[in-house]
Parts: C-alpha cells; structure tokens; sequence
C-alpha cells in the first residue's frame, strides 16, 4: 500500500498523523452548509468539492466582520479606518504566499485563476505588442514560437494559451496523456524543443485526480528557457504545496476551491518576472506618474491590481489559508489519501469504470467514472435523489475525455471533511444506479 | 410516487431505450415540392448534442413535416424527448408544430405543476410524461435539445419563409 509520502514534496518527513475522529467531527462542525438536508430531509452528502469547497464558520465571519468594523478603500485614504482595510488586505496577502511558499510581492490578487491565467497569457501578448520596454524582451514571442500545454489541461489552462498564439503566430503544442489519463512524457524532447517558450499544465487534474510530474516537466522546461505556469487549482486546497521548491515560474488559485469566497483568487510569479512583466488591466491604483500623454507603472504586485479591489474575499482567502495551516497540510493530505483509497473502490461496482488512475500513487480524491447503459446526467440524478452531489458533465476538460471516448463522466470529489463514512454511502447509491434504469 | 420517479417514467425509460428516428437520413437534394434542413445543437454544460434533419412536404393544406430523423448522445432525458417529438410532429402542419413546440416550453417552464388543461397536455401525447423533468431546472435544457434542433433545421430548410 501507498502512503500520502508519495504526494508529499520531500518525501522525507514522518508521516503526519491521521485526524481522528473527534478532530473531523470538530472540522465538520465548521462548516454551517454540512450540516443541512436536501431533497426530502436526506444529510447532504457533498462530493463535488472540486467544483467548489464549503466554507467554515471563521471565513463567514471575517466576511462580515470585515465589512461590519473595517470596510475602507485599501492604500489610500487618510483615515483609520483605510489604515485597517489595508492592514487586513496586505496581511491576507502574507498568510496566502506563506501557505503556498511565496514571498508576499509575488502574490498579486485575481478574481480567480481563471483571470490569473488570462493575465499571464495577456501580459505575453502585450510584451509581444512592444509593451514592457527592454525588460519585457524574455516574454516577447515571435511567429512559430511554441506554447506547451497538455491533453489533461482545464479549459482555463488551454483556452488563453489558444488565443495568445492566435494574436502572436505561436504555435500550441501539447502532451498526449496515457490509458491513465496521466500526461505521457515519452518523446518529452519532440514536444519540448528550442521553440518552446512557456509550459503550461495543471499540477493536479480535476478529472482523473492524477498528480502532474511537476519536476520533469519543469526540469525539461528550463533546459530549452521556457517559462513555466502551473495551474494549482486542484492541488493547493488539498497537499502541502511550495511554490519556490517546485521551481515553477507562475502558478495561479482560486480561493473557492480552497474553503475560502468566491471571487478571488491568486496568481504567484517569481519576483524578477513580475517586475519584467507589462500589466495587463490598466486604470487607478496600479500607477506611479499619470499624464496627458503616458504613464509609469507601479511596482508589482500593485501593477496587476486595477481599480478596487475584492478587499473583503482577500480577508477570506487569507483566513481560509491559515484554517488550513492550523490544521496541517501534511494531516489534510493524510485525511484525503484515505478517502481517495475509499473513492477509487467504484471500479469494483459491477458497470462502473473509473476514467483516470485506478490506484492511489500520486493521485488525489477525485474520481470521474462512466456507468455503462447510464448517462452521466442520469447517474448524477439518482445520486441526487440520494442527497448526494456529484458533479456531471465534462468538467471544463473536453479534450481529455475525447481522449477516452467519452462525452461526459460523473465524478464525486473530496476534501478535508468528507468522511469515508459518505464515501461508503456514495458507493452504495452507485451500486443501485443500474437497476433503477433496468440495464442489469 | 417520488420527484425522481416522476422524472423517469417508464414511458420515457422506454423512448430513451428505443428511441424513434433514430439515425439521421441522407443529405440527398430533396424532390420537387420538398424542402429539408438540418441542424447541429449541441448542450454546452453537459456536451450533449444532436444532428436532426427534418423533411417538409407541399400540401394541399400547406407545408407538413413529412419525415424527422437525427442523431446524437445524451442522457435518457434528451434522447427521450428527441423520439417523443419525432413521433408527435411527424405528419403534422407547420402551424401545428409550432403550436406543440410552444406548448412543449410551457410545460417545461411549469415547475413540475403541468399546465393545468387535460386536452392541451393530451394534444402533447407522450411528451405531458415529461413534466416530472421541469421540477429539475438543471434538466430542463435536455429536454429542450431536441426540440431547438427541430426549429433550426426548420428555418434552415426555408419552410418558414412566407
């Protein structure tokens, strides 16, 4: 049997010890959402955490607390209150980059990784423009330039890489994955060449669960120069992650996946990047000297923060990293390697088929599968009338289930306090999903 | 009867298991006094999708749709409306479709309450079973595939031209 060593960065440590029961009894607690029914009075089972986390008590509440004692405009404004507005933004910021091993000027604030994404691959596109001046030259790309990415990605780590090489004449190249749904890096050399300039890929897929080899890849990326951009979406909320240790050049998260609010999230940069890098969104707040004529740009992270920002989800995202940090990365982890062993026990349901890895090395607790004579839209229904959430669909990753023959897939995700109790449950509802629709 | 069991009856178990219409005819020019349209719909958030050609004949009581053939992937729901609508409109007058067509989204705009009216959800047939599906909002678009596929090969064959 697999331990969580294997997800764990070093590989060296002790193992963490496992929450017991008291303790994810206590972390449940946390979360007011849990603890209401659906459909008929059944105990909401919640296993679409990979489309969005619930949240816990202290995030609410420093929402509110927020906006009820702090609301002010951050970096400006002579009065107390701006002075603790910015307080609490900049001091999210530092719990943010510490939780992900940042320095804190290499956080800059996004609404999302989406928009964090977009910026990287819009910055680019302005640096090619001729924006940035002589610094901006290492992101310059040139017609047949080559963008990597991989078969696995989300469309939100695929679609802005299409549009940049559509705006420039880059040419977007790609991994293939494998019956695993895990990216194939054989014939790593003739996908990474001398062209390649950026490397982008996920460091955990929101399909198959699989972990991305981050090492390889970003080892093959700085051989040939390449900038790489790792979408930590799925990977932040649920291992310890360490930006500078994994050595990649950009990484973007969301805050909603990670038990925090909507509407913000987090774009991380290597320090010397940003401070090459052109902005993207233009206005008030992310400027030094404005005249008729032109502009000088603030240092960054301000330069990529525009106009006012999402001040009281900052607060939350900061406080949901420490909630985190409390608790240990390395124990959470721990928690849902269990789970994950738990949810890839699907594949012994008669008709069911786990579409990514079967086993549980380096893949976290996500699982998409396919009932056969069952649409995915079905089985997600039944699980419903169950109270249990799953998510169906494609899940923003078209291309990878083209790779499988598939147009959809249901899958059930974990996190830190899904239960195996829940997952036992999900199971049984699965076992009954083939009968209901008489294809037995 | 459960919310799920009124969603799933048998009738449209039995429509998604052997689904009228299925298997799309050929592009062939259409004879005289014939017109034809075909149209691609696809369910963003789900990639279910459908390719439906319709064939509309000249009448002495004006245009009727004389043929209805498609294909596609999706949840039963989908492919179960699809065969439904492929019975109930085969044979009838472009006034009459489109007349089914609007009773169709009113009955999936009803909430799981139907529409109140006996005959007008008889004139539906097979397609009243699907008033389970309009209490699950997020299913509603599934039922309604089939029948926007319909209204643009409809307009795409030229049969809506005065």
């Amino acid at each position: 049997m697999t331990t969580t060593d294997t997800v764990r960065p070093t590989g060296a440590a002790p193992a963490p010890a496992a929450l017991t029961a008291a303790e994810l009894a206590a972390v449940r607690a946390d979360f007011p959402l849990l603890g209401r029914t659906v459909r008929g009075g059944r105990p909401l089972v919640y296993l679409d955490s990979a489309a969005t986390s619930q949240k816990p008590n202290v995030v609410l509440e420093a929402e509110v607390d927020f906006y009820e004692q702090r609301n002010a405009a951050v970096h400006r404004g002579a009065h107390q209150l701006a002075e603790e507005a910015t307080e609490a933004f900049e001091d999210a910021r530092a719990a943010v980059a510490a939780f992900v091993g940042a320095d804190e000027d290499e956080i800059v604030w996004a609404p999302g990784a989406t928009a964090a994404l977009n910026l990287v691959a819009y910055a680019l596109g302005n640096a090619t423009a001729g924006r940035g001046g002589a610094a901006a030259e290492r992101f310059r790309l040139a017609p047949g330039d080559e963008i990597v990415v991989t078969e696995a990605e989300h469309h939100a780590n695929l679609v802005p890489w299409q549009e940049l090489c559509a705006r420039t004449g880059a040419v977007l190249r790609w991994f293939g994955v494998d019956g695993d749904g895990r990216i194939d890096l054989t014939d790593a050399g003739a996908v990474i060449t001398d062209r390649t300039r950026v490397v982008a890929f996920g460091h955990v897929s929101n399909v198959t669960g699989a972990v991305a080899p981050v090492a390889e890849l970003v080892a093959a990326a700085r051989r040939v120069g390449a900038l790489t951009v790792l979408d930590a979406c799925q990977s932040v909320p649920h291992l310890p992650v360490d930006l500078h240790a994994l050595g990649v050049d950009f990484a973007a998260f969301s805050a909603h996946k990670m038990l925090g609010p909507t509407g913000v999230g987090a774009l991380y940069g290597r320090r010397e990047l940003l401070e090459a890098m052109p902005p993207v969104t233009t206005g008030g707040s992310m400027v030094e000297v404005v005249t008729m004529a032109e502009t000088t740009y603030a240092p960054p992270p301000q330069r990529f923060e525009a106009g006012t920002q999402m001040v009281a989800q900052a607060v939350g995202m900061g406080v949901a990293a420490r909630w985190l940090d409390e608790l240990g990365m390395d124990r959470v982890a721990r928690h849902e390697h269990e789970l994950a062993a738990e949810l890839v026990r699907i594949a012994e349901i008669p008709g069911v088929r786990l579409i990514g890895p079967a086993d549980t090395h380096d893949r976290l607790a996500v699982v998409s599968f396919v009932v056969d004579g069952v649409h995915a839209h079905d089985v997600g229904q039944v699980l419903d009338d169950r109270g249990i959430a799953v998510r169906v669909g494609h899940h923003c990753a078209q291309p990878l289930h083209r790779s499988f023959g598939v147009a959809a897939t249901a899958r059930a995700s974990a996190s830190v306090y899904t239960t195996v109790d829940e997952i036992v449950a999900f199971r049984e509802a699965l076992s009954g999903v083939r009968a209901f629709f008489g294809v037995e | 009867m459960s919310a799920l069991e009124q969603m799933y009856q048998q009738v449209i178990l039995d429509h998604a298991k052997h689904p009228h219409g299925r298997g799309l005819a050929g592009s062939a020019d259409p004879a005289a006094g014939h017109l034809a349209g075909e149209s691609h719909q696809v369910n963003p958030t789900c990639g279910d999708e459908i390719t439906l050609r319709v064939d509309v004949s000249d009448g002495a009581d004006g245009r009727t749709v004389s043929g209805v053939s498609w294909e596609g992937q999706g949840c039963s729901i989908s492919q179960a409306s699809a065969s439904v609508m492929t019975e109930l409109v085969t044979g009838r007058g472009l006034d009459e479709v489109a007349h089914l067509d609007a009773v169709f989204h009113d009955l999936m705009a009803s909430r799981g309450k139907g529409l109140g009216d006996d005959d007008v959800e008889d004139a539906l047939g097979d397609a009243a079973a699907f008033t389970g599906v309009s209490q699950y909002p997020a299913r509603i678009k599934c039922a309604l595939l089939g029948w926007a596929a319909l209204k643009d090969s409809l307009a795409r064959s030229g049969a809506l031209a005065a």
